[in-house]
């Protein structure tokens, strides 16, 4: 498990790399999900000690985002002075967004679904 | 006596171990107590985590930066853990290329009504143009917003407030959201709350089931990846 941990690093690390090189403006682990999702095309399958470390991490994904989450703490006064416009911009755009995108997505997959649903291999 | 009981009690509480102890036991009491009330959006680990937190700190009087430094480490495996998105991203793979048209546009539509109805309130309610410019990226991954933001004039710091309470309050609206608007497709749910919710919205995708997960990944890494080339040449365009 230890190996594949350092992978995992090891595509991060690739990632940070070619973000500083090509000056890409997205942040290295993204650029490293990519090289994972390369190396696992290449190899035609996920190793079972790469998906053992996967899940574990995947499973406290919530928890790694709660260093940042309480950093909301050092903003207040930022987000104080247009506190109203922001909560309610906030509340509403990302009810828009789940449902637009849910909506959408769901008109066009309509067929799809209902092809799934009578040969019964909906899960 | 007196004096050394405050003096241990001073180097506790600027230890990192107390920061990392108090950080994981609220977590994981925040997550007994999410299940124990059925999952309750408003009960959502990381909300409930972020409060207490924030109310400890500020109650033995630790500011952030010191507590950030603290516990680093577990805000440091969000890098490899979102490496490991890749792993049920290869395994839906099939399904993903099945339904790629619909997740593109679901993605494209879903994203692009939220940055513009998130700047157009935003505006009409009278914020400033320090608010409206750091609101534009507040559905992308965080790191990616603080770029964007800073490309158009916005504060980070501020984008990465909003970033966390967009994700936060997504996943509270989001059980309500799915049942008023009958979506109820795994897929399309994960693609839902990863275009309009990054990662906060992943993670509580992967709690549901690995297919979800994995769409919300998906979606992420797509609206990350596009955002940060569309937005600021869209902003430059129309400012």
């Amino acid at each position: 498990m230890l190996n594949y941990f350092i992978l995992l690093l090891g595509c991060q690390f690739l990632g940070e790399v070619a973000v500083r090189v090509v000056h890409l403006p997205f942040p290295g682990p993204v650029v490293g999900m990519l090289l994972l999702f390369v190396y696992l095309l290449v190899n035609q399958g996920v190793p079972k000690p790469l998906e053992d470390v996967s899940q574990v991490l995947l499973k406290h994904l919530s928890l790694f985002f709660v260093p940042a989450g309480v950093g909301v703490m050092a903003h207040f006064e930022l987000l104080k002075n247009d506190a109203w416009p922001l909560i309610i911009a906030i509340v509403v755009s990302t009810a828009v967004g789940i449902v637009v995108a849910g909506l959408v997505m769901g008109v066009m997959l309509k067929p799809q679904l209902k092809s799934a649903e009578e040969s019964g291999v909906n899960e | 006596m007196q004096q050394s009981y405050s003096q241990i009690w001073l180097s506790l509480s600027t230890h990192s171990l107390t920061h990392l102890c108090l950080t994981l036991v609220v977590f994981a009491l925040s997550v007994k107590l999410f299940q124990a009330c059925k999952m309750r959006p408003i009960l959502n680990p990381v909300l409930v985590s972020m409060v207490i937190i924030m109310g400890v700190l500020t109650l033995i009087g630790i500011d952030y930066a010191t507590y950030f430094a603290s516990v680093q480490v577990i805000h440091f495996l969000l890098g490899p853990a979102t490496v490991a998105l890749a792993v049920p991203l290869y395994r839906q793979l099939r399904q993903i290329k099945a339904s790629a048209k619909a997740i593109f546009a679901g993605l494209f539509i879903g994203s692009f009504s939220a940055v513009v109805s998130a700047v157009s309130l935003t505006y009409l309610l009278g914020g400033s143009f320090d608010s409206i410019a750091s609101i534009v990226p507040k559905s992308v991954t965080s790191p990616i917003a603080m770029g964007i933001s800073e490309q158009i004039g916005g504060i980070p710091s501020l984008s990465a407030a909003i970033v966390i309470i967009t994700g936060v309050i997504g996943v509270i609206m989001s059980g309500v959201l799915f049942k008023l608007f009958g979506i109820k497709d795994s897929a399309v749910k994960g693609v839902a709350m990863g275009t309009a919710c990054h990662g906060v919205g992943t993670a509580s995708m992967m709690l549901e089931n690995e297919k979800a997960g994995a769409f919300a990944g998906l979606a992420m890494g797509i609206n990350g990846f596009i955002s940060a080339i569309v937005i600021p040449i869209a902003w430059l365009i129309l400012a």
